[in-house]
């Protein structure tokens, strides 16, 4: 029997649009990303641009502001990492019980995640001003010195993670509510039996149990995290000085403040290799804990 | 029947590409300036029957849509509004602008149209000037007894004595590189510039010597913050009243002074001349912005007509009259009527800054956004250290080199 020519190739047909649009809209722009990182192109100079190797590697490599800009997005990710997921954490055992009000709980979590980070960006810039700002006015009511927060170059990177963490731990925090929700009663109930007390319950059964869930939410904040642009660069587009520079802010101040897109491409090259070798770390800790 | 329909097809087309040829893209800065134009650009459509287009953007996402835009090469855009001192370099090596030949120059003073002329031909029509003032607090001076500071040295003073119950005694840009302009007039006051015939000399001891003025006098008297502080930052300060004196640019003078914006009566907001310095009195007066043709416009009759209606002494007047804000060709500055409306701080001044000022307000060179950030770097380190660095000169030196690297680098080294 003679089968029409969709009918014979279904397989290739279907899944066609979903390739077309990851090579059109990922594969291409990394590739490209890619190839210019070993160009020279530049704008400022005003020559076309040219083939040079590894040589933009080499430049960039030892720029002190890149190896800077590394250290710094490790650690911003580290300390907001760190804070959303123990916060997120500790917030979702303690709401995990049934209680009145604990939908309009759920519903008040849900706000910070859907605030649109530049607002998010501006508001806190607002709180944060050492002179006029809400933050300070807390500290001296409560007998505490002042801080400049996001203008010291010291209080910068700390700052910003607080914003990172107020807005991105109710993530960690649904993601564990569906964990525990999900959770088999029976270890539970042979526990209670055997005389286990809630913090052996806790430590025990419930956090091992727990662990691949938090080790998944916790990919899904490295990867953000890593990439942090919008509220970085909406509160203090990198300053004082370079104090928070990532290499997110970085690669874009390369392309459209120094107009070195060479440069900027062996910046943002980094960065996506950094994302995800930090990624595939977690996913293989992630597949042990499960395995 | 058939060639009916065929002409009138013909026609209908025909209309369709003079219709298409009789609209143009408009790209205009957030600017007082360009929300004017924007204003006003239902007249000029039905004055000339162009469509105009017009997308605006804050300047430095401007100046990135432009060059990605004019980079890739498929740029629609005709007409835009563009800072000379920073892009102009920049979009003329690339060849992004069109030259204005069939433009008269004539109302324009001689050192607005330097920065904008490359050999012989003019690139951009300079449509508003900036020069930097002291702002100050009639109420806070009068109180302590301060006559308004003519003197750097006196302004220390001023600063020093000001300088209590929350207000900060004065303010000015700290944030490296934004502050690279207002700290300018500082340092060409103290005898010092940025590049000198294609080569940065912003280590020279003259220069030094700003720097450490520039931070003790913010380091000390600034307020809390000021290194991550661009004007932005700070009128809201000055306009809540915590601010006794601020130097920038006069552009600002009719926000600070609108009773709608700020909690500091009129009265009470004072501006002079920026103070003369040990080795001299000149201030920066810089072309900030223009207006350009885009070298790949397919419509250069509209967008020849269109610049010249937003750059004609009629707008510009407009501007200076109901807006304050200082436009660059001479003729408003001469007309009674748009003066009267005028306040007489900002004529006096201009008056003053346009006789000794000097037309850059930064290191004038293709890669300047970079350039900024290394000038920045010393003035934030000289703050941070209220000016006492022991580091400084090496620092300076070392961004020197940067800059000199960045001037090689894009063939303008040597090159005065």
């Amino acid at each position: 029997m003679k089968t029409g020519f969709l009918e014979r190739n279904l397989n290739v047909i279907f899944p066609l649009p979903a390739v077309l649009f990851v090579v059109l809209m990922m594969v291409f722009p990394v590739g490209y990303t890619l190839f210019l990182s070993f160009t020279n192109w530049s704008l400022t100079s005003g020559m076309p641009l040219a083939f040079v190797g590894f040589q933009s590697y080499l430049r960039v490599f030892q720029e002190p502001r890149f190896l800077d800009a590394i250290g710094r997005t490790f650690a911003f990710t580290g300390m907001a990492m760190a804070l959303e997921t123990i916060i997120g954490v500790t917030v979702a055992i303690v709401l995990n019980r049934e209680f009145r009000g604990k939908g309009l709980i759920k519903l008040l979590l849900l706000l910070p995640l859907v605030a649109t980070p530049v607002a998010v960006g501006i508001v806190f810039n607002l709180f944060y001003d050492p002179t006029i700002g809400l933050a300070n006015w807390a500290l001296v009511q409560a007998g505490l010195p002042k801080l400049e927060w996001v203008s010291n170059s010291a209080t910068v990177l700390p700052s910003l993670v607080l914003v990172d963490t107020w807005q991105w731990t109710p993530m960690i925090v649904l993601i564990t509510l569906a964990g525990l929700a999900s959770l088999p009663a029976d270890p539970y109930e042979s526990a209670r039996v055997d005389g286990a007390n809630a913090a052996q319950i806790l430590w025990r059964i419930t956090l091992p149990m727990l662990l691949p869930t938090i080790l998944t939410a916790m990919i899904l904040r490295l990867i953000d995290a890593l990439k942090t642009f919008d509220i970085i660069f909406a509160m203090t587009s990198g300053g004082p000085g370079y104090s928070s520079e990532t290499l997110n802010i970085l690669g874009f101040r390369y392309s459209f403040e120094y107009f070195r897109m060479g440069q900027a491409s062996v910046i943002l090259v980094s960065l996506f290799i950094i994302v995800l070798a930090s990624s595939l770390g977690i996913m293989k800790a992630r597949a042990r804990v499960e395995g | 029947m058939k060639k009916l329909i065929l002409a009138a097809l013909v026609a209908l087309l025909a209309f369709g590409a003079v219709a298409q040829a009789k609209e143009i893209r408009v790209l205009l800065a957030n600017h007082p300036y360009g929300d004017l134009l924007k204003a006003a650009i239902p007249q000029f459509e039905q004055q000339t029957g162009i469509k105009v287009n017009v997308e605006q953007y804050q300047e430095g996402q401007l100046s990135t849509k432009l060059a990605t835009e004019f980079a890739t090469g498929s740029s629609t855009v005709d007409v835009f509004m563009t800072r000379p001192l920073q892009d102009g370099k920049m979009f003329y090596k690339n060849g992004w602008y069109k030259a204005l030949t069939n433009y008269d120059f004539s109302d324009f003073p001689k050192n607005a149209l330097q920065p904008v002329t490359f050999g012989t031909k003019i690139y951009t029509v300079p449509i508003l000037t900036e020069w930097e003032v002291l702002y100050y607090r009639v109420d806070l001076l009068k109180a302590a007894g301060i006559a308004v500071p003519k003197t750097l040295a006196e302004l220390e003073t001023a600063a020093a004595k000001l300088n209590k119950d929350g207000i900060a005694g004065i303010a000015s840009r700290g944030k490296g590189n934004p502050g690279v302009t207002q700290f300018a007039s500082y340092l060409y006051n103290y005898g010092g510039t940025f590049l000198d015939k294609g080569k940065a000399v912003f280590n020279s001891k003259d220069a030094i010597e700003a720097f450490r003025y520039y931070g003790k006098l913010l380091g000390n008297y600034g307020p809390a913050g000021v290194t991550a502080m661009s004007w932005d930052n700070i009128m809201p300060l000055f306009q809540a009243g915590k601010i006794a004196m601020w130097t920038d640019a006069g552009t600002f003078y009719g926000q600070i002074i609108d009773p709608s914006k700020s909690q500091v009566p009129k009265e009470d907001v004072g501006i002079a001349n920026f103070p003369a310095g040990p080795k001299a009195s000149s201030p920066y007066i810089v072309v900030s912005w223009g207006v350009a043709i885009s070298n790949k416009t397919k419509h250069l009759d509209a967008a020849q007509q269109f610049l010249d209606w937003a750059t004609s002494s009629d707008m510009q007047k407009k501007g200076l009259a109901q807006l304050a804000i200082a436009v660059a060709r001479n003729s408003p500055w001469q007309d009674k009527a748009t003066l009267a409306q005028v306040p007489q701080g900002l004529i006096d001044t201009r008056n003053v800054a346009a006789k000794t000022g000097i037309p850059y307000d930064r290191p004038y060179m293709s890669a300047v956004g970079e350039a900024r950030d290394y000038v920045g770097e010393v003035i934030v380190e000289a703050i941070n250290t209220k000016g006492s660095s022991s580091n400084l000169q090496k620092l300076a030196d070392q961004k020197v080199s940067q800059v000199n690297d960045l001037l090689m680098d894009t063939g303008e080294y040597g090159v005065p």
